[in-house]
């Protein structure tokens, strides 16, 4: 999906919330393709208290214990330029950023 | 009035208890940062409202929180640590190269003059500094760097820097201590490094008195006589009256000479303060008794401590950074428990009360002295 701006909804766990002091989903305009890449870059961009909470900051690796999922699928090792679900783009489904069940 | 603030990092949170000069009577506010990890906060000497707190998490990396109003709010700062240049390798378990990886601050200390300049103590061991309240920090990786630096294996607990100590009469001399690698002095502002492990000795090493190696799990020093540390390593309990130059053993007549904290009264620099742990294979008390030991003669003879601590069934722990002494006339010794107990001592340790029982592990207190 292209377009001048999209908004994507995204779903931050919980203890990511508190840090950003947000509560419930998150509306982004993202711009350009809606890549996992774009919206993490919109997401940080809006809330920098977020940088290296999710993912590297130099390097952008996703840190071990995050998972990302939309439309029942993960995404978590698709490449940050893969363009994330239309529905995801057009906004009818949420990206959901996840604290990876770990720890029992 | 004067009163005391007692800032306590938990495996759940951060908490904050507070008292008047009395210390009888506690108001707690907590959690902050509930459900992450705090490993340390502590106060600036030279502006008391303002702290640094230490937020991590397995799974969300490094948060730096600042406060400027005594703990009341926080504001996340800077929470970029980077290793200076190419960050090179250490020794891991087994003894293989392992690059330098961050992985959380384990300790803050804030610089004695001056409210924005903040020193963190890291896991991959590493000192930074921050000059703008946290909100940047810069590697001093002279430390690091030492020509020692890639035959340092980490503890148990992780190749943490746990342990930063400011010389209050010498700006430029600065002490750290790394598990497990050693004790360390900088007597250029932590531009460059020298291991300062004369005299120690570790079972665990294949060369029990090497240069470095040792596994240190914390320092002390009285801010009137900045020669004198004590020390707590993972065995003995050690002395130093040439600022690290040589040490020599204190344990002394104590049960047991493992142990993670040991602090030093306020007003008398020759009473230090240990918590004999079994050994490291039994991170309790022994016989199940919690019992601090003071010793009034700057080590070798100690007596235990028990009014009011558990003398039976008692089998927690006191991590390194979670003993600390308040400055009022009668001086104030505090510690924190892995099973969620912050004991208080108003008269030097002769008797002691819960300020709360039933905390998250606690990892770190720290007492400030308010006027």
């Amino acid at each position: 999906m292209t377009g001048d701006a999209d908004v994507v909804r995204v779903a931050l766990p919980a203890h990511l919330r508190t840090l950003a002091r947000v509560h419930g989903e998150v509306e982004l305009d993202v711009t350009g393709r809606v890549t996992q890449g774009a919206v993490l870059d919109a997401l940080e961009a809006r809330y920098p208290v977020l940088r290296g909470t999710i993912r590297d900051q130099r390097t952008g690796k996703r840190r071990a214990f995050i998972r990302f999922f939309a439309c029942q699928q993960d995404l978590s090792h698709e490449p940050p330029d893969a363009p994330l679900p239309e529905a995801v783009a057009a906004g009818t489904e949420p990206y959901l950023i996840v604290g990876a069940m770990a720890g029992g | 009035m004067s009163g005391v603030r007692v800032l306590v990092g938990t495996r759940k949170g951060a908490f904050v208890l507070s008292s008047d000069g009395k210390r009888d009577k506690w108001d707690i506010s907590g959690p902050h940062f509930a459900g992450w990890e705090i490993y340390h906060l502590k106060g600036s000497p030279a502006d008391p409202e303002r702290l640094y707190a230490s937020q991590t998490s397995g799974w969300f990396g490094q948060v730096i929180q600042r406060s400027d109003d005594g703990g009341k709010t926080w504001e996340p700062v800077g929470n970029e640590f980077h290793y200076q240049g190419e960050p090179g390798t250490h020794q891991w378990y087994d003894g293989t190269p392992h690059p330098w990886e961050f992985a959380r601050v384990w300790h803050l200390e804030p610089a004695l003059d001056d409210p924005d300049t903040v020193y963190a103590g890291v896991e991959d061991a590493g000192l930074f500094r921050s000059a703008d309240g946290g909100r940047h920090w810069q590697e001093l990786p002279g430390l690091r760097g030492h020509k020692t630096g890639p035959s340092w294996q980490p503890g148990a607990g992780g190749m943490c820097l746990h342990t930063i100590i400011l010389d209050p009469s010498r700006p430029e001399r600065i002490f750290t201590a790394i598990s497990a690698a050693g004790a360390f002095r900088s007597d250029d502002a932590g531009q460059t490094w020298r291991p300062v492990n004369r005299g120690l000795h570790s079972e665990g090493i294949p060369d029990t008195g090497a240069e470095v190696g040792h596994c240190v799990h914390r320092l002390a020093m009285h801010p009137s006589r900045p020669s004198v540390l004590y020390m707590q390593k993972h065995w003995d309990v050690m002395r130093s009256d040439d600022a690290g130059e040589s040490w020599r053993e204190v344990s002394g007549d104590l049960p047991t000479d493992f142990g993670f904290p040991i602090d030093v009264h306020a007003h008398e620099p020759e009473t230090v303060y240990v918590v004999p742990i079994t050994s490291d294979s039994h991170h309790f008390p022994p016989e199940g008794r919690l019992r601090v030991y003071r010793s009034r003669t700057g080590g070798d003879e100690w007596e235990p401590l028990t009014r009011g601590l558990p003398q039976e069934h008692c089998y927690v722990n006191v991590l390194r950074d979670a003993m600390a002494v308040d400055s009022l006339d009668d001086c104030g010794i505090y510690f924190g428990t892995t099973g969620g107990q912050v004991y208080a001592s108003a008269d030097a340790g002769d008797s002691w009360a819960p300020i709360v029982r039933d905390l998250p592990a606690v990892l770190s207190v720290e007492v400030q002295t308010l006027a």
